[in-house]
């Protein structure tokens, strides 16, 4: 049957039921990072570098020590040496050996019986650095005079004769790409720029670790991925990964932020030298800031060849990004794989560099590298559709990406839904509204790829036939809600009676984290498969009891069923029935599935914004949004939804406002959320969104991953808005008041 | 070492005692020291509301305040807002419209606009919108909860 036909068989796909958890949300009863506190528990404060670029000259705990309360401290000396890779990279990050690399970078951290004794003895630690030069700019960071942050850090890939602090070159591609070029009516190039942004999570850092002399340990933290904690934590203190248990809590908010260590182990190391008392560790939002994982900053180059019909002929990239003083965190592959993929290409080519800088060490952010990829590419495109006088939604028409092209990164797309988000945001009634007069419209498009990813999951039924999901992947954003409506309409159960809990590490194999967009396609194509498993066997019990062949047995609306007339007259026999009799008729009944899931199908967006930029001030209101995304299969709408506006708010707060702002000293200047300003309520308006839906053949319901995509296409749907507006092209994000306002003021 | 100060106060309509240092917030003393952990701390300036709770009907970041000031003062947090069994309608609301991904803010969010709704029940979204520009949520895009606050604002008019 093909998917598309499935839609009405449904009964619980697609509902929009309340979700599991919403009641311990609303009432302040659900256990995030910071609520966990336990038995005889130590308080942790870390000291940091107020330098860019500095060597740890000398560290004196001496007085911090001698302070009542305090019972333990740690520097690197406390960390196993030899540490290779990134595993090295992490215990670094960690904590600063003979060197600190970025404002913020750990130098020090104590245990004390408060938080406030910790903090106070923090103050005494006296630190004697020997100040170096820094750079934290990624284009002055590629100068052959630049500050060398690591020496010897460059990998295979980087030509000979290239400054140090470039340490990977990607370079692919394929076609003819001078053919392409020249067979053109329009060639341009330009170069745009993009800021470090951060998550923004509101819930900092937080965790509790405990570790014993026996290398046993136990942590509880907010983390989109336990087994991850546990693989990174394990590799910086030289523990086995088995030993130490990783109960992730409620999560506060994570985008990708909370996918790796940071601070963590130092909980443990600290507890360790405490006699195994529990340390915790929460992050004030000034560390969170300066030490946990904004985003890279991008220049970047980007060439297109344009017919006067709009067909594109040949596109170039050269990228540049900086993932702060840590080899391979710029997103750079991503951001070139993301770069060209709405359109089908004769020529394309690209080129990446990975550049280190005195900045902290970057995470992954929602659909890493997209955004800036999409900023670059999705302004040029809009700068010649606007010369060539053509509509930018029937020029991305006319080259989109459709099942069987080419992709510019390689692949052969199988079936997308591109052209149908092009064609359900050209009818959408937004576009009809006319503008006044210093308004503009801006669209764009966005793409990710999107993940599946290693997976184990369990499933077991109740003896009053009700069932419980355990999964590995911690509910960021709702998935207990889709994991619970596949579960219900897999087995033919009501919603209801399916309970998903999110375990610590001792209950399942390893998942990776809730990321790459992964949860509700990989977890749900888990749960599918760990449900069908137990289908089997609780069909097979119903055999049993009628004395029929197992195939001769049917499974829907949740009973057993014989085949047909054939499998002889019985009565159904439901969940219920099978669950009170199950421990008489061959034990619990229960399914696993584990897997490395590949697949994933990719989902494009297209989003229109319209604004209005005050003449007087440079400010630009947004007027209206729409986001308009192929999701698939919706499981439970509203969080599609969600998924579509958060993106769309977090990419608006990206192209007008949010940016690490580093002084000529190397430090951040703005860490805290006074002034690294994310969207409030009064900036937005209401965010209109179009769920599309084109089924991906690689899961049983259709899921795509929907969670990325919505933030790529706001930076240029604004940045193309604001020259609808104002006849100005900003190319350097963020476009904000003031530079706004010299562009317009740059003409009288 | 500094000496603890003993306070007595209201939290939620009960009478509570406790000793809390000069230096600790009003929001370290209903977490660490009332195990009232539903009021969460996203900054510590006063720039994201998750912290939000109403003093005698007024809303105060939480980490703003030290807990010695709260002393002989009534304090309601998201813990009091559900009467017995009985969710308030904006809790109802905002678990129906999905108007929360991660819930980090949501309890600040509910403190907050319960105090408008209580000072203003008919307010229009622009009226919302400003309320609420003191409480940061990075998930949702401000959408859900707007229509939510909105929606609750409508049953307790209609409920009244």
């Amino acid at each position: 049957m093909a998917k598309d036909e499935l839609i009405n068989k449904f009964k619980y796909i697609g509902t929009r039921p309340n979700r599991p958890d919403g009641l311990d949300k609303v009432t302040g009863r659900a256990k995030y990072g910071a609520d966990f506190n336990a038995p005889n528990m130590l308080h942790a404060a870390v000291l940091r570098s107020p330098h860019a670029h500095a060597r740890i000259v000398k560290i004196d705990t001496s007085k911090a020590e001698a302070l009542s309360g305090v019972k333990a401290f740690v520097t690197r000396a406390d960390f196993p040496t030899g540490l290779k890779g990134e595993d090295f990279y992490l215990q670094e990050n960690t904590i600063a050996g003979d060197r600190a690399l970025y404002d913020g970078h750990a130098v020090a951290a104590i245990a004390a019986t408060s938080a406030l004794a910790a903090k106070d003895a923090i103050k005494l630690i006296e630190v004697e650095y020997e100040i170096l030069p820094h750079v934290t700019d990624v284009d002055e960071a590629m100068q052959s005079d630049a500050p060398v942050i690591r020496e010897g850090a460059q990998d295979h890939s980087v030509p000979e004769g290239l400054p140090p602090n470039i340490v990977s070159y990607m370079d692919f591609g394929h076609g003819d790409l001078e053919a392409g070029f020249s067979e053109a009516d329009l060639v341009m190039e330009n170069t745009y720029k993009t800021e470090a942004a951060h998550q923004g999570y509101i819930e900092p850092h937080a965790c509790v670790g405990q570790l014993g002399q026996d290398g046993k340990g136990d942590m509880w933290i907010c983390t989109q991925g336990q087994w991850f904690i546990r693989k990174m934590c394990a590799a910086v203190l030289g523990l086995e990964a088995s030993q130490l248990r990783v109960t992730p809590s409620e999560i506060g908010g994570g985008f990708g932020g909370k996918t790796t260590i940071f601070s963590e182990a130092l909980s443990l190391a600290l507890s360790r030298k405490a006699g195994g008392q529990p340390v915790k560790l929460v992050m004030t939002r000034s560390e969170v800031l300066r030490a946990t994982g904004p985003t890279a900053s991008a220049s970047m180059d980007v060439k297109i060849g344009m017919k006067k019909n709009g067909q594109m002929t040949a596109a170039s990239a050269v990228f540049r990004m900086q993932g702060g003083a840590f080899p391979g965190m710029a997103p750079t592959g991503m951001a070139l794989e993301c770069a060209f993929a709405n359109y089908h290409l004769p020529a394309v080519h690209h080129i990446g560099y990975d550049v280190l800088s005195n900045r902290p060490k970057s995470a992954a952010y929602r659909a890493p590298g997209s955004p800036m990829a999409a900023f670059a590419v999705e302004s040029l495109v809009d700068e010649m559709c606007r010369e060539l006088n053509l509509d930018p939604i029937d020029v991305r028409l006319l080259n989109g990406s459709k099942e069987g092209t080419k992709s510019s990164f390689g692949p052969t797309f199988r079936k997308i839904g591109l052209i149908e988000t092009l064609e359900a945001a050209k009818s959408h009634p937004n576009l009809n509204v006319e503008l006044g007069p210093n308004q503009g419209r801006g669209i764009a498009s966005g793409f990710w790829m999107n993940h599946g990813g290693e997976t184990s999951i369990s499933m077991a039924l109740g003896e009053d036939g009700t069932v419980t999901l355990s999964i590995g992947t911690p509910d960021i954003g709702g998935s207990r809600a889709s994991m619970a409506l596949m579960v219900a309409e897999t087995l033919g159960i009501p919603y209801e009676d399916v309970r998903v809990n999110v375990v610590e590490t001792g209950s399942l194999g390893v998942n990776e984290p809730t990321h790459g967009s992964r949860a509700t396609f990989a977890i749900g194509k888990a749960a599918v498969e760990a449900c069908n498993e137990a289908i089997k066997e609780m069909c097979q019990r119903a055999a049993n009891k009628w004395g029929i062949d197992q195939e001769a047995v049917d499974w829907f609306d949740g009973a057993a069923h014989p085949a047909g007339p054939n499998a002889g007259d019985f009565p159904p026999m439901t969940i219920k029935e099978i669950g009170r009799r199950m421990g008489r008729t061959g034990g619990p009944i229960s399914g696993h599935h584990a897997t490395t899931f590949g697949g994933a199908g990719e989902s494009f967006g297209t989003h229109v914004v319209d604004l209005e930029v005050d003449p007087e001030t440079g400010r630009a209101t947004i007027l209206r949004y729409l986001v308009v995304q192929d999701a698939g299969r919706a499981i439970h709408p509203s969080y599609v939804e969600g998924q579509f506006q958060g993106g769309a708010a977090q990419g608006i707060g990206w192209a007008l406002n949010e940016e690490y702002i580093y002084g000529q000293d190397g430090r951040l200047q703005n860490a805290g959320f006074l002034d690294y300003r994310v969207p409030v309520a009064s900036d937005l308006p209401m965010i209109d969104t179009v769920i599309v839906e084109v089924p991906s053949d690689s899961h049983p319901f259709g899921v795509r991953g929907v969670g990325e995509t919505g933030i790529a296409p706001p930076l240029p749907a604004i940045a193309n808005a604001i020259a609808d507006a104002t006849g100005k092209r900003l190319r350097h994000l963020p476009i904000s008041p003031p530079k706004v306002l010299k562009a317009i003021k740059e003409d009288s | 070492m500094m000496s603890n100060i003993h306070v007595t106060a209201k939290v939620n309509g009960d009478d509570v005692e406790f000793l809390c240092d000069p230096r600790e917030t009003l929001l370290d003393v209903l977490r660490d020291r009332l195990n009232l952990t539903g009021t969460k701390e996203g900054c510590g300036t006063g720039d994201c509301g998750a912290c939000t709770v109403t003093i005698e009907d007024r809303l105060v970041c939480s980490c703003l305040m030290l807990g010695v000031e709260a002393s002989g003062k009534s304090i309601e947090t998201i813990e009091g807002m559900a009467k017995g069994d009985k969710l308030h309608p904006l809790q109802k609301k905002f678990v129906e419209h999905a108007a929360l991904q991660c819930g980090i803010c949501t309890p600040g969010i509910l403190v907050a606009a319960k105090n408008l709704l209580e000072k203003n029940p008919d307010p229009n979204e622009e009226q919302v919108r400003y309320w609420l520009a003191g409480n940061l949520c990075r998930c949702t895009g401000y959408d859900k909860i707007i229509r939510a606050v909105l929606d609750a604002a409508k049953e307790m008019r209609e409920a009244s």
